[in-house]
């Protein structure tokens, strides 16, 4: 259909829709208006509070981390402040490019970015990443300049945690790493989480970890101006952050030096403690590792080379490395004999060479193959005797032995100011018919006697059990931790010793095994040659630990295996005997006879602790080296049927 | 005496809607340099944004309006070619193919259309004025569709629902049946399920799906929005000054000198800051639609029209996603967002509104 238009028509029809236009716009502003009335009149309230909440945050200030001195105020850990580049992925877009670019300006290790890798898969989102730590002023003004170009990347001054000895004190300072989700749980769990707020280490190891809440300090607060991205404009208030706790160890880090040079190439663990006050003044574990590895997130090649490794330098062998104690029990199974009244000092008995029970024609022999004569109870310590222990042991029995020996400590912890402490085991059929539903046989009991079958004990138990033979009776806790400073106040708080136990031990009895172990170390002795010529009345009993089976992985290679099988060298000794100063126990891994590899170690310990003598001969000869001097070696024949605790003892290798 | 060069380039130009215009320009200049954080070097070239946009202003208005109506055709069909080329061969940015590189600078057909479609189907009616049948609005309707099919396709969803809208107005205006427009109403509504099924992308439906509820996604979408109402809401009646707006400072508020403008001003000026701005919309806006009403042809008032109408669509829905009652798209405040192009878009299409206005027909309709 055809419309013939009329002009003037159409002109009124155009203008009143552009009027009806106009009105619906008008309305429309109204609309918009009245919307605007709403949110700046009656919502004013709230949108203001949201405005305020936007601008001002609470930035958490964190502390400082109390610095670990020895107790010669040696640094062994302290802080340095250094830039670090980090990445917030939330909003720097592509990550792959964005690290691309910056290794343009700044240099960045394939090692950087595993690490950056391993980081971001355990991070959040909105977190910051490093991806370079430690910038050099140069890169850190090259960054600066160029800081446009990278949004989502922040350059920050950080805190940096290190641990000048390196590897010497890895298994006691131990180190400190990022707050993973397992230490955030129990942050959170502890009500600890708020003052972590700000803080990206935690303590994991060793004293950084078991006085993480003084070291760590208590966080501030900082009330910022901040825009949308989080940074602070402009502070508006500050509470300020309180710095951890200083410690003050009685470990001297010298000696520590000193001790881990004269192991040489050997593995291995020592522990000496101040037995006039159960302070730790050296605790050894070789090999170890560096800590400063592990403050950053290490790299996983490094970590699986460190956890792969054979010679495991991630555990901590005097704390958590268990040996069966060997012949280093003789002096405390003495000891049980003459309290108990199981043996009198004057008691001899003949050494044929073995031991039976009755009615059994199966022969526990002695480490020499003839036997020692006769033999009574301070010759049975200077020489050694199997067979004395075996019938003693026999005598006595499980019960009582387990029971008296427990007294020095062995079945227990130490309590050392340090996490993760194992507590060896000393036997009861009660334990063994609850761990493997089997009733205790006779044969158990004799070769507990010397220290072998189910008998285990850490380097640190033989310390602390030799602590309370020197200190006639009394064990202190061992302590790493001397003194602290409070930073806030500035005062010095003390640790005061702490009597674990006073064990009551007949004076005679004490002064008879004090001077059978004062014998081992002069000639006749076990330990003579390591005793040569000391100034100072030097007590200790050597022994060995038997390593009967190791696990068998295909990856050994054969002539590392035999290394391995060999037997653990031990040596506990204090001096002067007379007025002990220090008490040490020496564990060399498959250093074979406690005579002649563990001995010479306690000794030079003693000699630069006592003479203040730094070793002149470095090391004891080496694990190939032949070693031939006649020593005891616990019980020779073992039938793996009837003896189970061939099969404990094939865990043995340095830890469960 | 003045001389002719001179007194003759203003002679085309309105005056009061040139005043307001300026005004306008003034406000704007004082916001980006607040939302540009200070900087004098976007002032500058915001300022010369405004001069290049004044100038085209100038130029257009002296393009007589038969003049204008020759260059509607080829014009629309360069403008569809070229928006045929983005599909084809464009670039994509931010995930939208709206350029198109040209070797030595590259360009956004869809800008053009903004004046090019209103124009065509201005002239198309003008040409049927004699004859106009109920057909001719299926082909004008037809003719609008083709661009902003492939603009909404890039996706453009802004950019294609305002051409729509001002090839819409041109329809009103034109005399479209309230018949067919409460038809489309309804076919429109009953086709929204579809559309948001079928043709809506991903981001778009969550834009929508923020609009209902921001704080579902406070860190994504939704932080426009929520940034956006904060500042608005936290300006209250007086507002917080000039250079004084913690939300604008602070860089909470993204996008802060274009699309987002408003909430900038909203927040320094407040309530009746905000009671201003609309008022020199309105006045600007009723300006506009009174030269239209007086423009000598069919053509003229039609175009003029339909720009003034788009220039208060443009300005309602800015406003109105800012302030969170209209989902987030990207169209810009027209005149006060920073921006080259859309400023001088705008200003252009004043250009025309006066040049239609004060040019006496030749022919007479």
């Amino acid at each position: 259909m055809l419309r013939l238009i009329n002009p003037e028509q159409e002109f009124l029809r155009y203008r009143r829709r552009l009027e009806i236009a106009g009105i619906i716009a008008a309305a429309l502003f109204i609309g918009l208006f009245s919307r605007f009335a709403w949110l700046q009149i009656a919502q004013f309230e709230h949108y203001h509070a949201l405005a305020e909440n936007n601008r001002i945050s609470l930035v958490p200030a964190p502390p400082s981390r109390g610095v670990i001195y020895d107790r010669q105020s040696m640094v062994l850990a302290h802080n340095y402040s250094a830039h670090t580049l980090e990445i917030t992925p939330s909003k720097s877009g592509k990550l792959d490019a964005t690290i691309n670019r910056l290794a343009e300006i700044v240099a960045i290790e394939a090692s950087d970015r595993k690490r950056f890798k391993k980081l971001l898969a355990e991070s959040k989102n909105f977190e910051s990443i490093p991806i370079r730590n430690l910038l050099t002023e140069e890169e850190a003004a090259r960054f600066a300049v160029n800081r446009y170009r990278f949004p989502g990347v922040e350059m920050k001054a950080r805190q940096f945690r290190q641990y000048p000895f390196g590897a010497s004190f890895s298994h006691v300072v131990g180190y400190i790493g990022r707050i993973g989700e397992k230490d955030q749980r129990r942050l959170v769990e502890a009500g600890l989480d708020t003052n972590y707020k700000g803080s990206d280490h935690i303590g994991k190891l060793g004293l950084e970890a078991s006085y993480e809440t003084w070291l760590h300090g208590r966080t501030g607060i900082e009330k910022v101006e901040t825009d949308s991205g989080g940074r602070a404009v402009r502070l508006l208030s500050r509470t300020a952050p309180v710095a951890g706790h200083n410690l003050y160890l009685h470990l001297d880090a010298k000696l520590q030096q000193v001790a881990e040079r004269v192991f040489g190439d050997y593995r291995g663990a020592l522990v000496a403690l101040d037995p006039r006050n159960g302070g730790v003044l050296a605790l050894v574990s070789k090999p170890g590792f560096d800590p400063n590895l592990f403050v950053d997130g290490i790299d996983s090649a490094t970590w699986k080379e460190l956890n792969d490794s054979l010679d495991r330098p991630l555990i901590n062998r005097a704390l958590r490395g268990i040996y069966p104690p060997g012949s280093t029990i003789k002096p405390f199974m003495g000891l049980a004999g003459l309290e108990l009244g199981v043996r009198k000092p004057g008691d001899t008995i003949s050494d044929p060479g073995y031991f039976a029970l009755p009615g059994s024609s199966h022969r526990y022999r002695d480490w020499k193959k003839d036997g020692h004569g006769m033999v009574d109870l301070k010759r049975s310590i200077t020489i050694s005797c199997d067979t004395y222990y075996y019938g003693l042991a026999q005598q006595m029995g499980i019960e009582r032995m387990s029971g008296f020996l427990s007294q020095f400590g062995f079945g227990k912890k130490s309590g050392v100011d340090l996490d993760g402490e194992l507590a060896g085991l000393m036997p009861t059929p009660a334990w063994k018919q609850k761990r493997f539903k089997q009733p205790w046989w006779p044969g158990e009991t004799v070769i507990a006697g010397i220290g072998q079958g189910y008998v285990l004990a850490t380097p640190m138990q033989l310390a602390v059990a030799t602590m309370a033979i020197a200190n006639d009776g009394v064990i202190y806790k061992p302590q790493l931790i001397r003194a602290w400073r409070d930073p806030a106040s500035g005062k010095m708080g003390y640790a005061a010793p702490q009597v674990m136990s006073r064990i009551k031990l007949t004076p005679e009895f004490l002064r008879l095994v004090k001077e059978a172990m004062i014998d081992v170390t002069l000639p006749g002795g076990t330990a003579s040659i390591a005793g040569a010529n000391t100034p100072y009345q030097f007590a200790g009993k050597t022994g060995t630990a038997q390593v009967v089976g190791i696990k068998q992985g295909a990856k050994y290679v054969e002539s590392q295996v035999s290394a391995r099988n060999r037997d653990h060298a031990l040596f506990i000794a204090f001096a002067p005997a007379d007025n002990p100063k220090i008490v040490v126990a020496v564990m060399v891994e498959n250093g074979g006879h406690g005579g002649s590899t563990a001995a010479p170690v306690a000794r030079k310990v003693i000699d630069y602790w006592l003479l203040g003598k730094l070793p002149t001969v470095l090391a004891p000869p080496g694990p190939d080296a032949v070693v031939d001097e006649v020593e005891d070696s616990g019980p020779a024949e073992e039938t793996p049927a009837d003896n189970p605790a061939s099969t404990a003892a094939s865990t043995i290798g340095t830890q469960q | 005496m003045i001389p002719r060069i001179l007194s003759r380039p203003v002679s085309h130009l309105d005056g009061p809607l040139l005043g307001l215009l300026v005004m306008l320009l003034l406000t704007s200049t004082a916001v980006v340099f607040s939302a540009t954080g200070e900087s004098s070097e976007r002032l500058i070239s915001h300022l010369s944004n405004i001069g290049v946009a004044l100038m085209a202003m100038l130029l257009v208005s002296h393009i007589p309006p038969q003049r204008l109506m020759q260059f509607a055709l080829p014009v629309y069909i360069v403008g569809v070619l070229l928006l045929l080329g983005v599909t084809l061969f464009g670039i994509v940015v931010n995930g939208s193919r709206r350029w198109l590189e040209l070797g030595i600078t590259r360009i956004q057909p869809s800008e053009l259309m903004r004046l090019a479609a209103p124009m065509m189907l201005a002239w198309y009616f003008h040409y049927k004025q004699a004859t106009l049948r109920g057909r001719d609005f299926i082909v004008a309707a037809l003719l609008l569709a083709l661009p902003v099919g492939f603009i909404a396709k890039q996706p453009d969803l802004g950019t294609s629902l305002l051409i729509t809208a001002s090839g819409f107005y041109v329809l009103f205006l034109g005399g479209l049946s309230w018949k067919i427009i409460a038809g489309a109403a309804v076919a429109a509504g009953s086709a929204l399920p579809l559309v948001w099924n079928y043709l809506m992308h991903d981001y778009q439906r969550q834009r929508v799906l923020t609009l209902i509820d921001p704080a579902s996604d406070p860190l994504g979408a939704g932080y426009h929005i929520i940034q956006a109402t904060i500042a608005v809401g936290s300006g209250g009646v007086a507002g917080k000054g000039w250079l004084a707006g913690t939300q604008t400072h602070l860089d909470f508020l993204p996008e802060r000198s274009t699309d987002f403008i408003f909430a900038v001003f909203s927040e320094e000026f407040g309530l009746i800051g905000n009671l201003f701005l609309l008022l020199l919309y309105a006045a600007i806006i009723w300006r506009g639609l009174w030269l239209a009403a007086g423009a000598p042809s069919l053509f003229g008032r039609l175009l003029s029209g339909a720009i003034v109408l788009t220039f208060f669509t443009y300005a309602f829905v800015n406003m109105g996603m800012v302030s969170g009652i209209l989902p987030v798209v990207g169209v810009p405040l027209p005149l006060v967002s920073y921006g080259g192009t859309s400023m001088l878009t705008v200003m252009a299409g004043f250009g025309i509104v006066m040049g239609v206005a004060t040019h006496k027909m030749l022919v007479k309709t």
